[in-house]
């Protein structure tokens, strides 16, 4: 099911004015910069469907931004958000394209920095709840209702095992679990959601195992 | 877990449980937690319910100057008047549009279910509670019992206005609402189904159409009619008024009518009040640009 929680019915605790454009939205920036591991430099931000056409009404603009400076859906410094990040130096452009999407609240974001860039795309599926649907062109689902560790590995076998031998070892138990690649031997992404939250020495020696690249958690 | 009203229902009275405690328990469950922690989140959620509520009465303004100060003029009317509509609708009519007031003008909030509608289930809340006088823990459990059937319209049809419509936000809200009042009044389990029933049948088909694409104009004034509408279908749940069709079946044709809107009235701000003369006006007015 897609809402699990009671808390996602009666919350989040936010700054207005909309839970879908605009906590919603803080929810998609801060996944995208917590996934990127740092603050962006510039964030390239492609708005669609119903984004696209009330985002300034809704605040879903400086929501975005927000979200990358790593505020929460509630910091009452939310509104400023655009000022802030001109402050930091994080350039953001918005984009409204009128491509078609399936969901009409969703947000591409392609951000980075001098030495590396990541492209999420996510939808706000109403009252701030939202989904990761793709992560650096691989298609995924995150549902965000648990704890979540994002892999890019290369495609070698063993390379799955070598992950889901150290979080057995962990007593971490694998609820859902999706590996996608881009070609044979190519780049490859593991998207493994957790009953238990994976802590930081975990995702250290994950790093450190066969053939990954880059790991990245959201914590539900 | 429960996926429909009447599994929820059904659970409630097999077990002799309130709705309320159907879903603490569900909640303790699926996060792993332990009740007092359950209450405590809840807890802060009605604080910010509460601190939204005491702003609104003082009198805010959002930055287009579109809404704002509603709450303090209708406060002030039923200081001086016999309100017709009676004092406790006038007051949840008020707390509600108050509350949303605080959200236009981009103060804190508590999404329920969003934040455009968040005025219903707080506003009812604390007008409520003025006649019932409920201990702090009821009031707690008002919020879980308005968050189980939430959770069953956002996993069986949808919670947000772009998805849904309006019938989606303050529909779902004011029915939430219509359960939690029976709940606290000392009704049944099916008494509150029978409320979300008769409360969101009153609210299908309405559409989500904002003027200038921003969450005031109506949005204000549907919380107003949301919490309304909430309090006379708990007094007809309460009087033993039933709804024909059942709960679930109202979901399910929510979901339908919304499958069925265009997009032109689902939060794009294209159509509907949006698209009056006034509603292009203001939106010229206020970001310079034509529709």
């Amino acid at each position: 099911m897609k809402y699990n929680s009671v808390f996602d019915i009666i919350g989040p605790v936010m700054v207005g004015p909309s839970s879908s454009h605009t906590a919603g939205a803080a929810r998609i920036g801060l996944a995208a910069r917590n996934l990127f591991g740092k603050q962006p430099k510039w964030a390239k931000i492609h708005l669609y469907g119903s984004f696209a056409k009330t985002y300034q009404g809704h605040g879903t603009d400086f929501a975005l931004a927000g979200g990358l400076l790593g505020f929460p859906t509630e910091d009452t410094r939310m509104s400023k958000a655009l000022e802030i990040a001109k402050d930091e130096e994080l350039h953001i452009e918005f984009i409204e394209d009128s491509a078609k999407t399936d969901h009409p609240n969703t947000v591409r974001l392609i951000i980075g920095d001098d030495e590396d860039s990541l492209e999420i795309v996510g939808i706000s599926i109403g009252g701030g709840k939202v989904e990761i649907t793709e992560l650096n062109g691989f298609a995924l689902r995150l549902s965000g209702n648990h704890p979540a560790i994002l892999i890019m590995h290369n495609d070698r076998f063993g390379a799955i095992a070598s992950v889901t031998k150290i979080l057995a070892k962990h007593e971490i138990n694998i609820g859902h679990m999706e590996v996608n690649r881009k070609d044979v031997g190519k780049e490859a992404l593991m998207v493994i959601e957790t009953d238990q939250n994976v802590e930081d020495d975990i995702l250290l020696e994950l790093k450190e195992a066969d053939h990954i690249i880059q790991i990245a958690k959201i914590v539900s | 877990m429960f996926r429909t009203v009447q599994e929820l229902v059904e659970i409630a009275e097999k077990e002799n449980l309130l709705i309320s405690e159907v879903m603490i328990r569900q909640e303790m469950d699926v996060k792993n937690k332990i009740r007092e922690e359950v209450f405590a989140e809840m807890e802060r959620n009605l604080q910010v319910m509460e601190k939204a509520v005491e702003d609104s009465l003082k009198g805010v303004q959002s930055v287009t100057g579109l809404t704002g100060g509603d709450a303090v003029k209708i406060q002030t009317y039923m200081r001086e008047n016999t309100p017709l509509s009676g004092h406790l609708m006038l007051d949840a009519v008020s707390k509600a549009m108050g509350t949303n007031e605080v959200n236009a003008a981009m103060g804190v909030i508590c999404a329920t279910p969003t934040a455009g509608s968040a005025g219903v289930v707080p506003g009812t809340l604390f007008a409520v509670k003025e006649q019932l006088h409920p201990t702090r823990e009821q009031m707690i459990r008002y919020l879980f019992t308005a968050g189980a059937f939430g959770l069953v319209v956002a996993n069986n049809a949808f919670i947000s206005g772009a998805a849904g419509g309006c019938q989606a936000e303050v529909g779902s809200a004011g029915a939430m609402a219509s359960a939690a009042i029976v709940e606290m009044a000392g009704g049944t389990p099916q008494q509150s189904a029978e409320a979300f029933a008769m409360t969101l049948k009153n609210m299908l088909g309405l559409v989500c159409d904002p003027v200038a694409g921003l969450v005031e104009v109506p949005c204000v004034k549907r919380n107003a009619g949301g919490s309304a509408l909430a309090v006379v279908s708990a007094d007809l749940a309460l009087a033993g008024v039933t709804s024909r069709i059942p709960c679930d079946e109202v979901i399910g044709a929510m979901y339908r009518i919304g499958r069925q809107m265009p997009s032109s009235l689902r939060e794009t701000g294209e159509g509907g009040l949006a698209d009056t003369p006034t509603g292009r006006f203001l939106k010229e007015k206020i970001f310079g640009t034509t529709v």
